[in-house]
């Protein structure tokens, strides 16, 4: 192909993917009698942002907002910490039932959550978990993934750099703080990106678990909202514009570290 | 020889503060264990609890009769018996593989043709990979609802431009085949990035010294591309194959919002029905847990077929 054929084939599929995003945000700005009266458009002849300081005056917004911070950061922080900590053992650490611990450890990377959601939830149930974060966090946090990318990181790691370093006399935990998490920057920004986008976006497991409207992370907000204003859709997609915008800037900021980790996230 | 360390005073800890005769690099074997072990513990008790114990707990539940949190009744093979018998199971199970072999190809299929578009130079060729990588930072759910903005019957835009254009109303919502059609578009639009962004990571590594040679040998654009890069992505398109089949037979969230299963059971796929029998109404834990057990041998059978290929790939 010439390059200007390529050049408009680009500009082509470029439209239709942004079509999806550029239709959200135009309904968001659109006044619900338009949408009742002749259907969304594209092209509407009012704009307006009553959308959006009605959704803030009926609902909690700041409070999912804050909800879905929480979640995400705290589930990302525990998932980092246990994640590497494990990757590491298992990438550098000569110990017994070394082999039968990586294999139950990504083995457990072929157990779909949802096909056993229904004992995980009455488990967390009865861990008297339900009403609370916790019950979202915790199942969440430890990975196969996780440690996947931690242990596909340090394999490559000369072991002559921890052997100075034990020389040195640092122990594990030194070696650890010292040598090995200096080094590991760019692992952990992929790993902490990975984590928080999925807890930010995870939508089965909260439904399941928080029954309460005060503590919805913003997927089950706005499905919450999908009842609430049923054909409302200006309504609806002033949330989920809201609800996307703070992670698309990130993504489109931090691309190259996402490219990474999902580049990395299986292959090889 | 070296010292433990864990909880020392801040500024007490310093490499190299501990002066080891050189020459012995000391390998303790039983140190290595307990700091092993002592590392892989908080992960390790998290796996454990959260998703062993559901695994086993979810082979016992479908030997029972269990309603919500009530006391399982062992039940035999009751609820493999009505999975066997039960229409709806297997229009899910007939309506995922529908999809999956919607999803699948196209996922991968459109995201090397795009790779390949997008992997030499070209004006704002950031700008438009960017476009479609935008989808996969994009919740499930806001992909969902948007998909209802652009397929609703009544006020949708899609049916709005038809409406223009003199076609129309196209039945999305009460049609069966349609409404499976819009949770397939909507879910090509998450994957197709994906796929693009993966391919193009892995043209990175393509020996740009095989392309030479190929063009001196005077292979012509498409002919290199079918026979030296296609063959070097083999690996890639494995992964991808296997990853978008996993993810496709695990759809909920997209499906749970626009269609809801519906019209009448036309997009009811595993989860949904898992979900519907446990978590809905009837509250139906063993059955649910029964229909959630026939995704897991899915899935293991997937990546059991991976395992091999992957092994016989590097012997």
């Amino acid at each position: 192909m010439s390059r200007p054929v390529r050049f408009l084939v680009c500009l082509v599929v470029s439209a239709v993917f942004v079509l999806p995003l550029f239709a959200m945000v135009v309904v968001a700005f659109t006044p619900r009698e338009l949408v009742f009266d002749g259907g969304a458009s594209l092209w509407p002849s009012s704009f307006t942002t009553s959308n959006f300081t009605n959704l803030f005056a009926s609902f909690p917004v700041w409070r999912w907002f804050s909800n879905a911070m929480i979640v995400a950061t705290l589930t990302t922080a525990l998932s980092v910490a246990v994640n590497l900590a494990a990757g590491f053992a298992l990438a550098k650490l000569q110990f017994a039932g070394r082999t039968f611990v990586l294999v139950v450890v990504l083995s457990t990377l072929m157990v779909p959550a949802q096909a056993v959601m229904i004992p995980q939830f009455e488990l967390v149930a009865r861990m008297g978990l339900i009403g609370l974060f916790w019950a979202v966090i915790l199942p969440s946090a430890s990975t196969a993934l996780g440690v996947f990318l931690a242990r596909q990181f340090f394999v490559s790691v000369p072991d002559e750099l921890l052997d100075a370093a034990r020389l040195d006399g640092c122990g594990t935990v030194a070696t650890l703080r010292y040598v090995v998490l200096p080094m590991a920057k760019p692992l952990i920004a992929v790993m902490v990106l990975l984590a928080f986008m999925t807890q930010w976006n995870d939508f089965l497991w909260p439904l399941i678990t928080l029954r309460d409207p005060d503590l919805y992370t913003l997927p089950v907000a706005l499905r919450f909202l999908q009842g609430q204003f049923d054909a409302d859709y200006g309504g609806l997609m002033a949330m989920a514009l809201l609800s996307c915008v703070p992670l698309l800037v990130v993504f489109v900021a931090l691309q190259r570290f996402f490219v990474d980790g999902f580049s990395r996230s299986g292959i090889r | 020889m070296t010292i433990e360390k864990t909880a020392l005073a801040p500024g007490q800890e310093a490499p190299g503060e501990q002066a080891t005769t050189p020459g012995t690099a000391p390998r303790s074997r039983l140190r290595d264990n307990r700091s092993a072990y002592s590392l892989l513990a908080p992960n390790l008790l998290l796996i454990g609890l959260f998703l062993l114990v559901p695994l086993v707990w979810s082979l016992l539940m479908a030997f029972q009769a269990k309603r919500s949190f009530g006391l399982g009744e062992w039940s035999g093979l009751t609820n493999l018996s009505r999975l066997l018998s039960d229409d709806v199971f297997w229009r899910a199970l007939l309506n995922t593989a529908i999809f999956t072999v919607a999803t699948v190809p196209l996922s991968v299929g459109l995201g090397l043709a795009l790779a390949l578009l997008m992997d030499k130079a070209l004006p704002g060729r950031g700008v438009f990979r960017t476009i479609v990588y935008l989808p996969i930072a994009v919740s499930s759910l806001v992909v969902s609802l948007v998909g209802l903005l652009l397929f609703d019957e009544s006020i949708g835009i899609l049916n709005g431009v038809l409406r223009d254009l003199g076609v129309g109303p196209v039945a999305w919502q009460s049609n069966g085949a349609l409404a499976m059609l819009s949770v397939v578009v909507m879910t090509l639009w998450t994957r197709v990035g994906f796929g693009m962004l993966v391919y193009l990571a892995a043209l990175q590594d393509v020996d740009s010294e095989v392309l030479e040679a190929a063009t001196m040998d005077g292979a012509g654009g498409l002919d290199r591309i079918r026979h030296v890069v296609v063959p070097w992505l083999r690996p890639t398109t494995f992964f991808l194959v296997v990853i978008n089949m996993i993810w496709s037979f695990q759809v909920f969230d997209v499906v749970y919002v626009m269609t809801n299963g519906g019209p009448g059971y036309s997009t009811t796929m595993l989860v949904t029905y898992a979900y519907d029998e446990g978590f809905g109404p009837s509250r139906n834990f063993g059955y649910g847990a029964t229909v959630g057990l026939v995704l897991l041998v899915i899935t293991l059978a997937i990546t059991a077929v991976q395992l091999r290929v992957n092994r016989r790939q590097e012997a």
